[in-house]
């Protein structure tokens, strides 16, 4: 539970969220491109951060799965802003030693000759550290 | 008229369109667009956590370099354009992140947002004027009916980026309509293509991209511009059948300088 605390904290200082503003309308879910690829959603990541449950979401693979197109940010009726929430969560997870969810070993199986470099860089931005 | 300019690692490979269009549409326009020394890749996806500093400073320097030159930022990739936003209002706002940056760059005088950052549709909205790029229509691309595909980065966080009215935007029609042509307005052109999510499940990507480009089309559209290389990519890969072409493209064609082979 300290430790749940801790990264409750960690995570609030990292974003600049505040979840307890978060009403729980759902609407950040509802907007959200990734909704089918996440086992845990926007919402969700708030909620469960406030209520310090946290490691279901630092071993969920729904935290590669934000696309920060910045939707929910942007239609949060409160402000909230749940993809800075995500992106912490994530970040937490990916500094710790070989977390890295993709190597360059990876990449000749993902491109073809139209892929965009962007495309690359995002992906490593995303699941490297 | 010279602005500082930031193509980023797309325009120089997969790209080389978009960036050879913008910058002979922008000389036809009475622009000239200095590419930054030494320009870094600038990541691709703006981390929006306040502790991290090191994937940030590829844009700082841009930024400060323009600012030295006292030159606006310009950048045609959404994808850039709104990394390197998003990291000037961090510098602007977040003194903590900002004094971090300065003491990680040695920067000479140090930075602090000063730069103003221009995603070249802006350029041609403030700088030039939609007007002025009317008037050097040549070839008039009168009777296309076009729709404009704004995708995610343009647009949002809208307060940072404020280009425009983030759920009803015109700027790209506004362009659209400068050419000559009819713009198509679509529900689904601030919406999500699945961005990178193609590496690791291009079904979802290819669901996303077919319901923006089945709705443009149920709009009348017989094209879809973007300014974004990866939004191309995506909607292509999904099968657009109808073509999708950079922004930038149908300018250099209105302007008459899609040929030109002295240029860049
Ligand atoms: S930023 Fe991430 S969590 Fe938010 S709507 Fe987009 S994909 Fe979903
Ligand atoms: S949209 Fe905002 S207020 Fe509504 S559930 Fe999501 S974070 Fe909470
Ligand atoms: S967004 Fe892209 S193309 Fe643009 S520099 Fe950055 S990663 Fe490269
Ligand atoms: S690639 Fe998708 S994520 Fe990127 S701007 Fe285009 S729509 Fe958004």
């Amino acid at each position: 539970m300290e430790n749940n605390q801790y990264l409750r904290e960690e995570i609030i200082r990292m974003s600049g969220v505040n979840p307890t503003k978060c009403m729980k309308c759902g609407k950040c879910s509802g907007t959200c491109p990734a909704y089918d690829e996440m086992e845990y959603h926007p919402h969700q990541f708030v909620s469960m951060v406030d209520n310090g449950e946290i490691e279901p979401l630092l071993n969920s693979t729904s935290i590669y799965k934000c696309l920060s197109c910045f939707a929910c940010i942007e239609r949060c009726p409160r402000g909230v802003e749940p993809a800075k929430v995500v992106e912490a969560v994530r970040l937490i997870a990916i500094r710790r030693q070989g977390a890295n969810r993709m190597t360059a070993n990876d990449i000749p199986a993902m491109v073809d000759e139209d892929t965009p470099q962007q495309l690359l860089v995002s992906a490593f931005r995303k699941y490297t550290k | 008229m010279k602005v500082s300019y930031f193509p980023g690692c797309t325009l120089k490979n997969k790209a080389k369109d978009l960036d050879a269009y913008a910058y002979r549409s922008a000389e036809a326009l009475g622009i000239t667009l200095e590419e930054i020394e030494n320009w870094q890749c600038c990541g691709g996806v703006f981390t929006t956590a306040n502790n991290e500093v090191a994937t940030k400073l590829s844009s700082v320097r841009a930024l400060k370099e323009a600012n030295d030159k006292a030159q606006p930022l310009v950048t045609v990739c959404s994808a850039c354009h709104n990394v390197i936003k998003q990291t000037n209002h961090a510098m602007q706002n977040d003194k903590a992140f900002a004094d971090k940056v300065n003491r990680y760059m040695a920067a000479d005088g140090g930075y602090a947002g000063e730069a103003e950052v221009y995603h070249y549709l802006e350029m041609l909205r403030d700088l030039v004027g939609f007007e002025t790029v009317k008037k050097k229509v040549v070839n008039s691309l009168k009777g296309k009916k076009i729709a404009a595909y704004y995708g995610c980065l343009l647009l949002r966080p809208n307060s940072v980026m404020r280009m425009d009215d983030p759920e009803n935007p015109s700027i790209m029609e506004d362009f659209i309509r400068a050419l000559g042509a009819d713009a198509v307005i679509y529900a689904r052109r601030n919406e999500c293509c699945g961005g990178y999510i193609s590496v690791e499940s291009p079904d979802a990507a290819k669901k996303n991209s077919n319901a923006i480009i089945e709705n443009a089309k149920a709009a009348g559209a017989q094209m879809i511009i973007t300014a974004c290389p990866l939004c191309k990519y995506n909607l292509v890969k999904s099968g657009a059948d109808i073509p999708v072409v950079y922004f930038t493209e149908l300018l250099a064609e209105a302007l008459g300088v899609k040929e030109d082979t002295n240029g860049k």
